[in-house]
């Protein structure tokens, strides 16, 4: 098994006017069982010029995911693909709500039946969005973070 | 050949790929996560598609083989084939996997083995294009060129 694996990108230019409003840190986590789609997600994140640093990571399966938690890690973002191995994207929402986890977590799907994504969100996502993730998807779920605050 | 016309070739390639629908705007996505910091990213993820998918298709031909196929199994794997290929822009090879997708839901074999070859024919079809592409543009940086970016409005 892979084990999660972390990188920190400095998410934007110090100089920029909006540098004293800016977070100093975006945490990120990517939960999907493929290579390519963890690769370009986690790039699209790290690319996001919200915060002074952006740090992704990723986890390869549910139990992953849950396994990351449970050692004291925490995120402001969790996108969950739907089908994972081990323990499946609902089934890591409805434990990570259960453990109090507070994240945005996102649910990341390829799959087009509206009965499956809305049980997905009954297990506690925030949002589910259709795959493939873009710039402006993820640019999106900041700003919608933000607002929270 | 000179650089501008290397480059003008480029450009004219490029435009036929998302014209012919091998290409659609998740490709674009990608050139735009590339930069300095990261010269190769589009290859690389490219390459990584091309190369796990290869296992896919190698597994989802075993599965359909089997005795009692299990359509379940085939239905993941061409789930998840959807997804990468959606991940990296590659169109045709996406829609293809809609398609067998709704047949493994009806469990129908036939059309299912219809459909993994499809699958894989586009898959030849757009790592040849690929190719194609990374080699032009090799030629390109090779001849001291810079890659033009792509202009979603020109087509």
């Amino acid at each position: 098994m892979v084990s999660p694996s972390m990188r920190i990108d400095e998410g934007c230019d110090l100089d920029s006017d909006n540098s004293v409003l800016m977070r100093e840190k975006l945490a990120v986590l990517i939960v999907d069982d493929d290579a390519v789609v963890r690769k370009v997600h986690e790039k699209l994140a790290s690319q996001l010029k919200v915060a002074k640093q952006v740090q992704t990571e990723t986890a390869t399966n549910g139990k992953e995911a849950l396994d990351l938690h449970l050692s004291g890690s925490s995120f402001d973002i969790i996108l969950m693909e739907m089908d994972l191995p081990i323990m499946d994207g609902p089934e890591v929402t409805k434990e990570l709500r259960a453990m109090g986890v507070k994240s945005m977590i996102v649910g990341v799907t390829s799959r087009d039946s509206q009965v499956e994504k809305t049980a997905f969100m009954v297990a506690g996502l925030d949002e589910c969005l259709e795959k493939p993730l873009t710039a402006d998807k993820i640019s999106s779920l900041v700003e919608t973070l933000e607002k929270k605050k | 050949m000179e650089v501008g016309q290397m480059q003008r070739r480029l450009v004219e390639f490029t435009k036929s790929l998302f014209v012919e629908g091998f290409l659609d705007g998740q490709f674009l996505q990608l050139q735009q996560l590339q930069d300095d910091s990261n010269p190769d990213f589009v290859v690389e993820v490219v390459s990584l598609f091309f190369q796990d998918s290869e296992k896919l298709l190698n597994d989802l031909t075993s599965a359909l083989e089997q005795q009692d196929v299990d359509f379940k199994k085939v239905d993941a794997h061409v789930h998840q084939l959807k997804g990468s290929s959606s991940s990296i822009g590659a169109q045709r090879v996406k829609n293809a996997c809609v398609v067998f997708r709704s047949f493994c839901e009806e469990q129908n074999l036939q059309e299912c083995m219809r459909c993994l070859q499809l699958v894989k024919q586009e898959f030849y079809l757009a790592k040849n294009k690929f190719e194609t592409l990374f080699t032009m543009e090799q030629q390109i940086v090779a001849a001291g060129g810079s890659i033009p970016a792509t202009e979603i409005t020109s087509f």
